[in-house]
């Protein structure tokens, strides 16, 4: 898959071009090699990625134990979503596991935006609440462990 | 001499097993086994990817097994059987030259006529890719009569991914897509992690020109049934394997009894359109 515009991006698609002109405002391509985190857990929650290429894995570790991998997100996927409620913070790490591009968007920009044009921001809401939706689904089905021994 | 013809000739009783040799022993996982049976006497029965055989341990009990191989791939049957209970316990521990009885084949298997000229996509949960395995190594034989094919197949962990060596081959065809996935790993494992449902909305699909093929857990084929349907394809080209608690396994005992049908004679591969209705019953 290559990296060329990212802004045909499914999650993108239909939205007006005054506001792709407007998230582009808030937006910086950023790249990572292998092994580079995105997001380490307990910082602060401050930007929104989609990735544009390459995948991130979604990690999380307890005491005493080896990281676990739960997600691993691609083309299209929005990498962090905790921008969206209080208090703000990574409850994650989210690590590149090949080199990955991704765009960037500053939360405080994104927030702004959406409070001073409600239509804009109730659309984009309705962009990433799915993305929650799916990710508490697949959620779900691992915590119930389908594939063991029952 | 009386010569019977062939309306009047008496079919096979279906109750009564025919004895099989056990040619061959793989172990997979674990806890699960592949075994090839050979019939100690005549040819074995024409079967298609998706039917089901009840094979019988003497003393032990008897229990419904989706065959794992094609037709063309053994002049017996392949089974993938799963140490879950006493007498799948007892199947995944015999040793090569056992003889076992087995009756079938049963039941309806995957619709490899209908998804001819189409695109396929299968989707396999754990061990649901055993009853999906003979729809793939199917339209590999005969690759051109098919547009494109996708697996998706999802396991709990790197572990436990079932075939493989044979996932890995798949994956190296450039006719084919492949993408394997786990429900959780170590940081170690280089491959996707989440639940196979999630695939679909990575996956390329002509959703009106696409059959989808789906063998998992049962709550695993729900979702996967909706991730379609969102996906745009119609009910009536999503066909799930269902399993019940099969005894007779000619729709007499109702031990499998789904709604107004039997697992074992209507299915156990089912149409969507015709069984959505009974997937969220919980008595059913």
């Amino acid at each position: 898959m290559t990296n060329d515009n990212p802004w045909a991006l499914p999650f993108f698609a239909g939205l007006k071009p005054e506001w792709l002109e407007r998230l582009a405002g808030c937006a910086t391509p950023r790249s990572y090699p292998a092994d580079a985190y995105l997001i380490r857990e307990g910082g602060a929650a401050a930007q929104c990625q989609v990735i544009t290429q390459g995948h991130v894995a979604l990690e999380i570790a307890a005491p005493g134990r080896p990281p676990v991998v739960f997600l691993t997100l691609g083309r299209g996927d929005v990498a962090g979503i905790s921008w969206l409620a209080p208090p703000y913070r990574w409850s994650f790490d989210a690590r590149a596991v090949e080199p990955t591009h991704t765009l960037a968007f500053d939360a405080v920009c994104l927030n702004e935006m959406f409070e001073a044009d409600h239509e804009f921001g109730y659309v984009m809401m309705k962009r990433f609440l799915p993305v929650l939706v799916r990710r508490l689904q697949a959620t779900r089905l691992q915590v119930l462990d389908v594939y063991a021994r029952h | 001499m009386f010569t019977p013809d062939t309306d009047t000739a008496l079919a096979p009783d279906p109750f009564l097993p025919a004895l099989y040799r056990v040619a061959s022993v793989r172990r997979d996982l674990g806890d699960t086994v592949t075994i090839e049976l050979l019939p100690k006497l005549g040819a074995r029965p024409e079967f298609t990817p998706g039917q089901f055989n009840m094979l019988y341990v003497p003393g032990v009990g008897e229990a419904a097994i989706s065959m794992s191989g094609h037709a063309n791939e053994s002049p017996g049957y392949l089974h993938t059987i799963r140490d879950v209970g006493a007498v799948s316990a007892a199947l995944t521990h015999l040793a090569t030259g056992a003889q076992i009885g087995v009756r079938g084949p049963f039941g309806a298997g995957w619709p490899m006529r209908e998804a001819e000229g189409r695109d396929v996509l299968i989707i396999a949960g754990g061990l649901g890719m055993a009853p999906l395995r003979p729809a793939v190594v199917g339209i590999l034989a005969d690759r051109a009569r098919y547009g494109r094919v996708s697996v998706l197949t999802g396991s709990r962990n790197p572990n436990d991914i079932l075939y493989r060596e044979e996932v890995q081959d798949w994956r190296q065809r450039l006719d084919l897509d492949v993408v394997v996935t786990v429900d959780r790993a170590d940081v170690d494992w280089r491959g996707n992690v989440g639940v196979a449902p999630m695939l679909i909305a990575r996956a390329a699909i002509d959703p009106g020109n696409t059959i989808a093929m789906v063998c998992g857990p049962e709550v695993m084929m729900r979702v996967t049934a909706d991730m379609l349907l969102h996906a745009g394809l119609a009910a009536e080209r999503i066909y799930l394997s269902m399993e019940r608690n099969m005894k007779c396994a000619i729709g007499l005992c109702g031990h499998c009894q789904f709604g107004p049908g039997f697992v074992c004679k209507d299915g156990p591969v089912m149409r969507l359109d015709q069984i959505a209705h009974l997937l969220a019953v919980r008595e059913i």
